[in-house]
C-alpha cells in the first residue's frame, strides 16, 4: 500500500489552500485526490468576479482565485490526482480511490484533510409538490451547463430561493438572453450576501418575494408554470395568495449541504445543525488525525474565509504529522446561545490553541442594531456592535490564548447576541 | 402482418412480450413513451405481495401467488434485484384483530404460504421502530421487495433479444377489425409520422388506457379509473429504518400506507389513493405529501421525514370490476385483455405473461422457438465485484473506473452498458433508471451535464435533443445569447 504523510479529499479551495499550507509547514510527502478534470472545484464554474477582496486585495473571478492557489501548489510540487474518486475513508485513515489509469487504490495516510465541500438541496429534498418534467435544475446545475458548457437550460426562469447561487444565476441567465420573472424565498430575508441582491436583482429589476415558496409546478414534459405563494410564520403557504408565473425553467437555490458521506464512513461526528463535522480549534474532528475545512465543515459565505480556514488545517495537520499524535489537553466547549446558531470550532484546548483563534458561526435571524457578545462561563469578556447581522453572511469571534491562560478553571465560552 | 402486436411496454406487456418470445411467431410491442417501463410500472410501492389480499376465487388472487412464487426463478434468469423481506400487516390499539385472521383465512384460501399471526414482543424483535399503538400482526414470509424497473426492462430486453421488435415513440390512434386480425393507426409521436400495423391477435396491456382500446373493438366496454397513488422515497441512510414490508391494517379511514425498505437500499412511503379525471396526472400535491406523513406514523415511528430526497405519484388503473381483466374480449376474437392491472400486478406480471401467452398459443398452435434464451444479464454492478475482480474489469475497460454519479456511485462502466444494450436508454431518465445514476441524495444535479456528455457521444445524439424522459422534456434549448 503506498503511503503519504497527508492526503486531502477534494482539489478545491479548501484542499489547495490546505496542502498549501502543509508544505510551507514542513510536510513533504503530500497528495491532493480531485473528483474532477481539474483542480478548483466549483469555483472553476463560477465565472463572476467578487472573489480575493480579503486575501488578494482585489477583485478576482472564480476560475482566476482557482489559479493562483494551483499555481501554489503547482510551484511546490505537491502531488495531486485528477479524475479521482475517493470512495472511502477508513478510521486508521486507509484511503481507498479509484480512476481509469489506476482501478481501485489503497493509500495509507498519517493525516487526513476533509475538503469535499457541498452539494445543492434538491427539490425532492425540498418536497415540492406538483409534476416532475425537464426544466427543474439546481442553481450550479445550471450554472455549469450555461458557464462551463454553454448550453441555456431556458428561456423564461422562476428561481426558488435566494442563496447566493441562485441570485448570480438570475444575473447570468439574464446576460446570456433569458427573462427571469422572479425569485421567491420562503424566508422573511434572504439568503444571499447583500451585494449579490443589489448586483443580480436590484440592477435588473428582478423582484424579490421574501416569504413566498413554490407550491405548484405544471407541466408534464417541459415545465410550462410555476405558482408561488406566500407563507405565514409558520412557513405555510397562505390560501388565496397564489401568483402563477408561465416559464419555462425553475431553479432552485435552496440551500447547500456539507456532503460527508465520505467522513461518516471514517466514523467522523457531524453536528446536526451544520451537516458538517464536529471540530476543535485545530479543525480536527473525533477521529485522531483526520481534520476538517471548507464548505464540507460548514457552509461559508465568501471563498476568502475557507482560504483561511484551509490554511489553519494544513498547518494543524502537519503539526499533528510532526509530532505524532495529538496531545491529551483540556477541553471547553463553546456554547452558542440566542440567535447563534453554531459555531466552528465547537470545542477549544486554551493550552494547545493558536495564539488567536477565528470562530466563525452564523445566526438565526435577522438582527439589528445588536451586539456579538462573549462569555467566560458567567463573564462578560467582550461585545461588538454589529449595525446588521443577517443568516447569509458569516459572523466571527477573535479568541486570545493569552486571555483564555487567564481563566484556568473556566468551563465553557458563550457566543450569544444581545441588545447592543 | 404480425401475428401478435402488443400494446403497452409496461411490466405486463413486457412480460407478455418475453413469454411469447419463446415460440416462433412474428411480435411486437407499441409504445407511447420514449422508453419501457413509463407509466404505472415505474411508479408504484415495488412490492412482491404474498397474495393474502385479494378475494379468493378472483383473477387477482390466483396471479398473485402464482407469480409471486415464479419471481425467484424470474429475477434469476433476467438478473433483477429481489428479495423476500417479508410482509407484515400491522393492527393498532383501535382496531379489532379479528382483521387480521379475515386476512390470514383469505391468504390461506389463496394458497399463501407461511401466514402466521405474530404478538407485539415478536414483532419488536423483528422490527424496533413499529408505532407504540401496534398491538398484533399478520406476518407473510413470501413478501418481498423488487426493483421494477429492472422486472420491466429485464422482460423487455430479453424479448427483444429473442426477436420481439419494440416501436417506442409510437401511439396507437385507432384499431379496427379486418378480415385477418386488426389494423391499428399509429403515429410516431418523434417524427409525426403515421401508419398502420397489421396483427392478427392484440394485446391490450395500457395501463390506465386499456378501457379506450378494448371500447374501440369491444361492446363489452370496461371502465377505468386513474387511482393516483403518491409516495415519498427517503435517503438511504434511513433504508434501516424498517426491515420488512410494513402494511396496516385497512380500516374506516381507509387502506392506509405502507414503509418498506426497497431492494436498493433506501426507505419508501406511500401511496395515498385518490381517483383522478386525467389520465395524465402523475403530478403530487401538498395534500397527498403532508397525509403521508401522518398516515405512516401510525405504524411506524419516528420515520425521517427530513432525509425524504424524492416525491413522485403513480396511476393504477383500477377498473369498476374489481379485478384484472385478463383474457379475450367475448365479442373480439384476436382481442386480449389485460386490463385493471393495479396492484398486486407488479407480483402477477410473471403469471400474466404465462397465461396469455398459453391464450395465444391455443390460438396460433406455433412452432417453438428453438433459439430461445431465457437468460437475460443486467447491468453490472461493479460493487458486488471484489477488489481484484473489479481492477481487472477496468484494466480491460477504464470507463468502470470513471464515477459519473457520486451519490449511488455510478460508473461510465455501467452507463455505457445502459446505452448500448437492447432497448438501451436513450434519454436522462432512461439512464437513470438502468443505472440509478441520479437517482441518489442529489437527485442528478452534479450527474446530468456527465451523463447529457456520454449520450451525445455514444448514442451519438445532439446535446438539444437530449431529453429527461422523451419527446418535449428536453434539457437544454440553445446555447448562450441564442435563444
Amino acid at each position: 500500500m503506498k503511503a503519504y504523510d497527508l492526503i486531502i479529499i477534494g482539489g478545491g479551495p479548501a484542499g489547495l489552500a490546505a496542502a498549501v499550507a502543509a508544505r510551507d509547514n514542513g510536510i513533504d510527502s503530500i497528495l491532493i485526490l480531485e473528483r474532477d478534470k481539474d483542480l478548483g472545484g466549483i469555483l472553476n464554474q463560477c465565472i463572476h468576479n467578487g472573489f480575493g477582496l480579503h486575501t488578494f486585495k482585489e477583485e478576482l473571478t472564480g476560475p482566476e482565485y482557482a489559479a493562483r492557489f494551483i499555481a501554489q501548489v503547482k510551484e511546490r510540487n505537491i502531488e495531486y490526482k485528477l479524475n479521482t474518486m475517493v470512495m472511502d475513508i477508513s478510521e486508521d485513515k486507509v484511503v481507498t480511490a479509484m480512476n481509469r489509469e489506476e482501478g481501485m487504490i489503497l493509500l495509507q495516510a498519517k493525516a487526513v484533510i476533509l475538503a469535499m465541500g457541498c452539494r445543492e438541496r434538491s427539490r425532492g429534498a425540498l418536497n415540492i409538490p406538483g409534476y416532475r418534467p425537464a426544466g427543474i435544475y439546481s442553481a450550479g446545475t445550471a450554472q455549469r451547463l450555461v458557464n462551463m458548457e454553454g448550453y441555456m437550460p431556458g428561456r423564461e426562469v422562476v428561481i426558488l430561493g435566494s442563496g447566493d447561487i441562485g441570485l448570480i444565476m438570475a444575473r447570468r441567465m439574464t446576460l446570456e438572453g433569458a427573462k427571469v420573472k422572479v425569485v421567491a424565498e420562503l424566508m422573511p430575508y434572504s439568503g444571499g450576501l447583500k451585494r449579490n441582491i443589489v448586483q443580480c436583482l436590484n440592477d435588473f429589476d428582478i423582484p424579490l418575494k421574501l416569504s413566498h415558496t413554490v407550491v405548484d409546478i405544471e407541466g408534464k414534459e417541459r415545465v410550462e408554470a410555476v405558482t408561488i405563494a406566500e407563507v405565514g410564520p409558520d412557513r405555510h403557504p397562505i390560501p388565496g395568495t397564489e401568483e402563477r408565473y408561465t416559464c419555462d425553467t425553475l431553479l432552485l437555490s435552496c440551500g447547500l449541504i456539507p456532503e460527508n458521506e465520505l467522513s461518516k464512513s471514517a466514523g467522523v461526528a457531524l453536528s446536526p445543525i451544520t451537516s458538517g463535522p464536529i471540530v476543535n480549534d485545530s479543525l480536527e474532528t473525533n477521529i485522531d488525525g483526520i481534520f476538517a475545512c471548507g464548505n464540507v465543515l460548514h457552509v461559508h459565505d465568501l471563498v476568502d474565509y475557507v482560504s483561511q480556514e484551509a490554511g489553519a488545517a494544513g498547518k494543524n495537520a502537519a503539526a499533528y504529522i510532526l509530532k505524532g499524535k495529538t496531545a491529551e489537553a483540556k477541553i471547553v466547549e463553546i456554547l452558542p446561545v440566542g440567535g447563534v446558531r453554531y459555531t466552528v470550532p465547537k470545542y477549544i484546548r486554551p493550552t494547545e490553541m493558536e495564539d488567536t483563534l477565528t470562530v466563525r458561526f452564523r445566526v438565526g435571524d435577522v438582527y439589528k442594531n445588536c451586539a456579538i457578545a462573549t462569555y467566560f462561563d458567567d463573564e462578560l469578556i467582550s461585545k461588538r456592535k454589529r449595525p446588521v447581522m443577517a443568516p447569509g453572511e458569516m459572523e466571527q469571534v477573535i479568541l486570545l490564548k493569552k486571555k483564555l491562560a487567564e481563566y484556568p478553571d473556566l468551563q465553557h465560552i458563550t457566543i450569544k447576541i444581545e441588545e447592543a | 402482418m404480425y401475428d401478435v402486436a402488443i400494446i403497452g411496454a409496461g411490466v405486463a406487456g413486457s412480460a407478455v412480450a418475453r413469454e411469447l418470445s419463446r415460440y416462433q411467431l412474428k411480435v411486437c410491442v407499441i409504445e407511447r413513451e420514449e422508453d419501457v417501463c413509463c407509466g404505472t410500472s415505474k411508479a408504484n410501492s415495488a412490492i412482491i405481495h404474498a397474495g393474502f389480499d385479494a378475494v379468493p376465487g378472483s383473477m387477482k388472487a390466483k396471479v398473485n401467488v402464482e407469480g409471486n412464487a415464479m419471481m425467484d426463478q424470474i429475477a434469476e434468469e433476467l438478473d433483477v434485484p429481489f428479495r423476500r423481506n417479508g410482509s407484515v400487516v400491522v393492527c393498532t390499539k383501535d382496531q379489532d384483530p379479528a382483521g387480521l385472521e379475515v386476512l390470514m383465512e383469505r391468504g390461506r384460501a389463496n394458497g399463501v404460504p407461511g401466514l402466521q399471526i405474530l404478538s407485539r414482543d415478536e414483532l419488536l424483535a423483528k422490527e424496533p421502530n413499529l408505532s407504540d399503538d401496534v398491538v398484533c400482526a399478520l406476518f407473510a414470509p413470501t413478501g418481498g421487495i423488487v426493483c421494477p424497473f429492472h422486472l420491466t426492462m429485464g422482460y423487455a430486453e430479453n424479448a427483444c433479444s429473442n426477436g420481439v421488435e419494440f416501436f417506442l415513440n409510437t401511439r396507437v390512434d385507432a384499431i379496427a377489425k379486418t378480415e385477418a386480425g386488426y389494423s391499428l393507426s399509429v403515429t410516431h409521436t418523434d417524427t409525426k409520422v403515421s401508419e398502420e400495423k397489421e396483427a392478427k391477435i392484440v394485446i391490450n396491456a395500457a395501463g390506465v388506457y386499456a378501457d379506450v382500446f378494448n371500447n374501440m373493438v369491444s361492446e363489452r366496454k370496461l371502465h377505468i379509473t386513474a387511482r393516483k397513488g403518491e409516495y415519498m422515497l427517503l435517503d438511504k441512510d434511513a433504508g434501516k429504518h424498517v426491515s420488512s414490508t410494513i402494511f396496516q391494517l385497512p380500516s374506516k379511514m381507509g387502506k392506509g400506507v405502507l414503509v418498506t425498505p426497497t431492494v436498493h437500499g433506501n426507505l419508501l412511503v406511500g401511496p395515498t389513493a385518490v381517483d383522478v379525471e386525467n389520465k395524465e396526472s402523475v403530478n403530487t400535491t401538498q395534500d397527498g405529501l403532508d397525509s403521508l406523513g401522518r398516515t405512516a406514523s401510525l405504524s411506524v415511528k419516528n420515520v425521517p421525514l427530513r432525509q425524504v430526497i424524492t416525491s413522485f405519484a403513480g396511476l393504477r388503473a383500477h377498473e369498476d370490476s374489481d379485478d384484472f381483466i385478463i383474457g379475450e374480449a367475448p365479442d373480439a376474437k384476436g382481442f386480449i385483455n389485460v386490463a385493471g392491472i393495479e396492484s398486486p400486478g407488479l407480483s402477477s406480471a410473471p403469471a400474466i405473461g404465462v397465461m396469455v401467452a398459453d391464450m395465444v398459443k391455443e390460438m396460433l398452435n406455433p412452432e417453438v422457438n428453438p433459439d430461445f434464451n431465457p437468460i437475460r444479464k443486467g447491468i453490472l454492478d461493479p460493487d458486488t465485484l471484489s477488489l481484484e475482480e473489479r481492477n481487472e474489469l477496468i484494466k480491460k475497460n477504464p470507463a468502470y473506473g470513471n464515477i459519473i454519479c457520486r451519490c449511488e456511485m455510478v460508473t461510465e462502466g455501467e452507463i455505457l452498458d445502459a446505452i448500448h444494450r437492447p432497448l438501451g436508454a436513450r434519454s436522462l431518465d432512461g439512464v437513470k433508471r438502468r443505472t440509478r445514476a441520479g437517482m441518489g441524495r442529489c437527485q442528478a444535479g452534479f450527474c446530468s451535464p456527465r451523463t447529457m456528455e456520454i449520450l451525445e457521444r455514444e448514442v451519438p445524439m445532439s446535446m438539444f435533443d437530449i431529453t429527461k424522459n422523451g419527446v418535449g422534456s428536453n434539457i437544454v434549448i440553445g446555447t448562450n445569447k441564442e435563444i
